[in-house]
C-alpha cells in the first residue's frame, strides 16, 4: 500500500514537473518553433542550393551530363582570367548605378509629392504602381524596339528635333542607359510607395514644430523627412542592390540573341552565367560565376550599409 | 537568382526520370484512343505548319488538340531547349531543332524518343537522316532543308541599270563570291539608296556552308582559329560589306524593319527565307528569285522535329511528329512558307515541282529549289561546338559592321572567344 501511494505521489509530482518543464520549454523554444518555417524553407531553397552550387563549381559539370571529375578551383581560375567576365562585372555595376541612383532620387521625389495634400490620393498612388504590374517581358520588347538604332522611335524623334542618332545597341554606355530606363520604368513607382509608407510613419508633430519655428518646405524635407527615412532608405537600397546586380530579363531580351551584344556591351554577370551554363553547357563554370556574383553582392551590400550609416550619422550630427 | 536553380534541376531530373519510367510502363498498355489530350508543338521562325494543317490533324485524330508555340529565333529556341532539358520538364511534346545545334543534342540522345519506324526508314535524304541518328536511334524527324538561291528586288536593279529579270540576274551572278561582290560594287556605285546585301553575318553563312570541315574536323577538333578559309571568308565578306552592306544584323528589330522597308537589294535565300521575306515586307511588290548561288550550291539550315522523353504523351507526340514530316504536309508547308522538303518522296510530286509563289512574282519555286538542291555538293560537318563558334564569328562580323572595331582587332577577339569555348 505505502509503496503504491508513494509511486502514485511520485508520478503525480513527476507529471507536475513535466508540465512545469513543458511550460518552460514553451517559453524557451516556442518562438523558435514559430519562426522555424522560414528557416526550414530558407535552408531548403536558399542555403542548400548555395552550398550545392559551391559543390558544382568545384567539378567539371555538364548541364545535362551531370557531375564530372573534381577540378578544385579550376573553374574559378578560368572564369577570373576571362576578358568577358570582367566586362560582365563592369556592365553589371554600370547598369546598377545608372538605374539605382536616378531611381531612388525619383522615387523619393514622387513619394514626397504623394505625401502632400492631393485630391484622389488613392488614384495617384495606384497610378504610380501601374508600370510595375506590366510584364517585364512586354516592357522589354516595347523598349527594345523603341531603342532600335535605325528605325526605333527614340532615334527618329531625336532626328526630328535635329539631333544625331544615339547608338543604343552599339555603345556600351548608351545600351546601359536604355536598359536602366526599362528597369526604372518598372521599379520607380514600387520604391516610391515604400518610401511613401516610410514618410507617413514620421510623426506629424515634428513638422508642426518645425513649421512654427519658421522652417521652409525644403528645410523640413532635408532636416526631418530624409533623416527620419533612414531605415526605409537602407531597406530600399539593399533590395535594389540585390535585384540590380542580378539583372537578367532586361538585358536578355534587349536584342534578338539575348547574349549581351556582339561586343558584350550589355552582357551582365547573370547573362554570362547563362551563356556558360546553358549555351555552352558548362555548369561547373556557371556555378563558379554564381558564387562570384554572390560574393560581389555581399561586398556591395556591405559597402552600401557602411555608406548609408555614415551619411545617416553625419546628418544626425548636423541636426 | 541562378544559384537557386540546381535543386530544381535535381528535383526536375527525378520527376523527369519518374515520368520516363511511367511513360515506359504505359507504353505497354496504350492509353485508350479517345482520351482527349493536348499536344504542344514548339517551333521557331516560320515552319509552315498552318492552323488549317493542325486542324486537319485534329479531324483525323479527334482526341488530339495541337497547340503551336513559335519562338522568334533559332537561338531563343535553342536556349529554351537546353534550359528545360536540364530542368527535366517544361518542353513541348514535339520540339523543333535546327541542324546547327543538333550535334549538341546528339550527346544526350537518351533524352529523346527514337522516331525510327519501318515506314520511315527511307523517307529522308540520307545525309538528313544521318545527321540525326545516334547508334541507330533516330532522334529527329527531318522537316526541311535550306538549298540557297539569291532573292533580289527588281526595282533597284532597274534603277542601277542592271539586268532585272530572273534569268538575267542569274546570269549576272553566276560565278564565285568575288563576282557577287563585284556586281555589288557596280550596284552601289549607281547610288540607288539601297544596299546590296543585308549584313556581313548573313552572307558569311553562305560561305561557311560550302565547306566540308569549316570550324571543326570530323573528330570534333576545333580548327576555326587555324583554318585559313575561315579567316579569308571573314576578311573578304567584311571588305565587301564596307561599301555594300545595309549593316543590319540578321533577326534584329532593325533588320526586320529594314526588310519591311526594302533597305537592301539582294540576300541569300535558303528556301525557308521566302516566308520570312514575304512575312516582313507585305508592301513590297518587286522581290524575285534568281536561280543561282555564288560558288555553286549551298545548304543553309533546315530543321528536325524531336520528341523529348520528358513529355507526357510521347507515343501520341511521335505520331504527330511523323505525320507533320510526311511528304504531303511538308509540301503544304513549302507552298505556304517555302520550306523545301527533306523528304525524297516529295521531289517528284507535281504539287512540289509545279509550285509557284505569288509574292515573288509567281516564281516557279518548285523548279528553282529542286535545281538549287541538286547544286549542293558538300555536306558540312557540324560538331558539338559549331553553334557557339558560329556565334563568336558572327559577333566579330557585327563588331566591324557597327564600326566598333577594325577587321584585325575583331578577328583577334574572335580567336580569343573561340579559345574560351574549350
Amino acid at each position: 500500500m505505502t509503496t503504491s501511494t508513494l509511486v502514485v505521489k511520485d508520478l503525480a509530482r513527476r507529471s507536475v514537473g513535466f508540465r512545469k518543464n513543458l511550460g518552460r520549454w514553451d517559453v524557451k523554444y516556442s518562438p523558435y518553433l514559430f519562426i522555424s518555417p522560414f528557416f526550414i524553407l530558407f535552408a531548403l531553397v536558399g542555403l542548400f542550393p548555395l552550398l550545392y552550387t559551391g559543390w558544382v563549381s568545384l567539378h567539371a559539370w555538364d548541364l545535362l551530363g551531370g557531375q564530372g571529375k573534381w577540378t578544385g578551383f579550376d573553374n574559378f581560375a578560368f572564369v577570373l582570367q576571362q576578358r568577358q567576365f570582367w566586362i560582365a562585372v563592369r556592365n553589371t555595376v554600370s547598369i546598377f548605378l545608372v538605374s539605382a541612383i536616378p531611381q531612388l532620387i525619383a522615387a523619393t521625389a514622387i513619394a514626397a509629392a504623394l505625401d502632400t495634400n492631393l485630391r484622389n490620393k488613392t488614384f495617384w498612388r495606384m497610378s504610380v504602381l501601374l508600370p510595375f504590374v506590366v510584364m517585364p517581358v512586354a516592357v522589354t520588347m516595347i523598349f527594345g524596339s523603341m531603342f532600335g538604332e535605325r528605325y526605333g522611335l527614340v532615334n527618329r524623334t531625336l532626328a526630328d528635333v535635329g539631333l544625331g542618332p544615339i547608338r543604343w545597341h552599339t555603345e556600351p554606355f548608351a545600351s546601359h542607359i536604355a536598359i536602366a530606363t526599362m528597369v526604372n520604368f518598372r521599379w520607380t513607382g514600387y520604391n516610391a510607395l515604400i518610401i511613401l509608407a516610410g514618410m507617413q510613419a514620421i510623426s506629424r508633430d515634428l513638422y508642426e514644430a518645425a513649421t512654427i519655428d519658421g522652417a521652409s518646405w525644403l528645410q523640413r524635407f532635408f532636416r526631418i523627412t530624409l533623416p527620419q527615412l533612414r531605415p526605409t532608405i537602407i531597406f530600399v537600397i539593399i533590395t535594389a542592390t540585390i535585384g540590380g546586380l542580378q539583372i537578367f530579363d532586361e538585358p536578355r531580351l534587349y536584342d534578338q540573341n539575348g547574349l549581351g551584344g556582339e561586343d558584350q556591351q550589355w552582357m551582365t554577370m547573370t547573362i554570362y552565367l547563362y551563356k556558360l551554363g546553358w549555351t555552352q553547357l558548362n555548369f561547373g563554370r556557371a556555378a563558379a560565376v554564381a558564387w562570384l556574383l554572390f560574393l560581389v553582392i555581399v561586398a556591395v551590400g556591405l559597402i552600401n550599409l557602411a555608406i548609408t550609416r555614415r551619411i545617416a550619422s553625419s546628418e544626425g550630427r548636423t541636426a | 537568382m541562378k544559384r537557386f536553380r540546381s535543386p530544381v534541376r535535381i528535383l526536375g531530373a527525378t520527376v523527369g526520370a519518374a515520368l520516363a519510367l511511367a511513360g515506359c510502363a504505359s507504353g505497354t498498355t496504350p492509353v485508350a484512343d479517345n482520351t482527349p489530350i493536348t499536344l504542344t508543338l514548339a517551333t521557331f521562325n516560320k515552319f509552315g505548319y498552318s492552323d488549317e494543317m493542325l486542324a486537319q490533324y485534329h479531324k483525323v485524330h479527334p482526341n488530339v488538340t495541337v497547340v503551336q508555340n513559335i519562338a522568334a529565333t533559332s537561338q531563343a529556341a535553342q536556349d529554351n531547349m537546353f534550359t528545360k532539358l536540364a530542368a527535366g520538364s517544361g518542353l513541348g511534346d514535339v520540339e523543333a531543332v535546327e541542324v546547327d545545334w543538333m550535334p549538341k543534342l546528339k550527346q544526350y540522345a537518351n533524352l529523346f524518343v527514337d522516331l525510327s519506324t519501318p515506314a520511315v526508314t527511307s523517307r529522308w535524304l540520307d545525309w538528313k537522316t544521318q545527321a540525326a541518328t545516334v547508334n541507330g536511334r533516330l532522334i529527329g524527324a527531318g522537316t526541311d532543308i535550306g538549298p540557297e538561291a539569291i532573292c533580289y528586288r527588281s526595282d533597284p536593279f532597274v534603277k542601277a541599270g542592271l539586268a532585272s529579270d530572273p534569268a538575267g540576274v542569274a546570269q549576272l551572278l553566276s560565278g564565285d563570291w568575288n563576282n557577287y561582290y563585284a556586281v555589288g560594287q557596280k550596284f552601289t556605285a549607281a547610288n540607288t539608296g539601297v544596299a546590296w546585301f543585308d549584313s556581313a553575318g548573313a552572307t558569311y553563312q553562305g560561305l561557311a556552308n560550302q565547306y566540308q570541315n569549316f570550324f571543326e574536323q570530323n573528330d570534333g577538333t576545333v580548327i576555326a582559329t587555324t583554318n585559313p578559309d575561315v579567316k579569308s571568308a571573314f576578311v573578304s565578306v567584311l571588305n565587301a560589306s564596307s561599301t555594300s552592306s545595309a549593316h543590319l544584323q540578321e533577326w534584329s528589330t532593325d533588320w526586320n524593319a529594314g526588310l519591311a522597308n526594302g533597305a537592301w537589294a539582294t540576300m541569300l535565300c535558303p528556301s525557308w527565307m521566302l516566308g520570312v521575306i514575304s512575312g516582313n515586307g507585305p508592301k513590297l511588290k518587286d522581290w524575285k528569285i534568281a536561280n543561282v548561288f555564288p560558288n555553286g550550291g549551298g545548304n543553309w539550315g533546315g530543321s528536325y522535329l524531336t520528341v523529348p522523353t520528358q513529355g507526357k504523351h510521347t507515343a501520341a507526340a511521335k505520331e504527330l511528329a511523323l505525320w507533320l514530316t510526311a511528304p504531303e504536309q511538308q509540301i503544304a508547308a513549302f507552298v505556304t512558307t517555302g520550306n523545301y522538303p527533306s523528304q525524297v518522296g516529295a521531289y517528284n510530286n507535281p504539287a512540289l515541282t509545279g509550285a509557284m509563289n505569288p509574292y515573288f512574282n509567281n516564281a516557279p519555286i518548285g523548279q528553282i529549289f529542286a535545281d538549287r538542291a541538286k547544286a549542293v555538293k558538300v555536306t558540312p560537318y557540324k560538331g558539338v561546338k559549331y553553334a557557339a563558334i558560329m556565334q563568336a564569328v558572327q559577333d566579330g562580323l557585327t563588331r566591324v559592321e557597327s564600326k566598333k572595331q577594325s577587321i584585325d582587332a575583331s578577328w583577334a577577339q574572335v580567336v580569343s572567344d573561340i579559345k574560351a569555348l574549350s
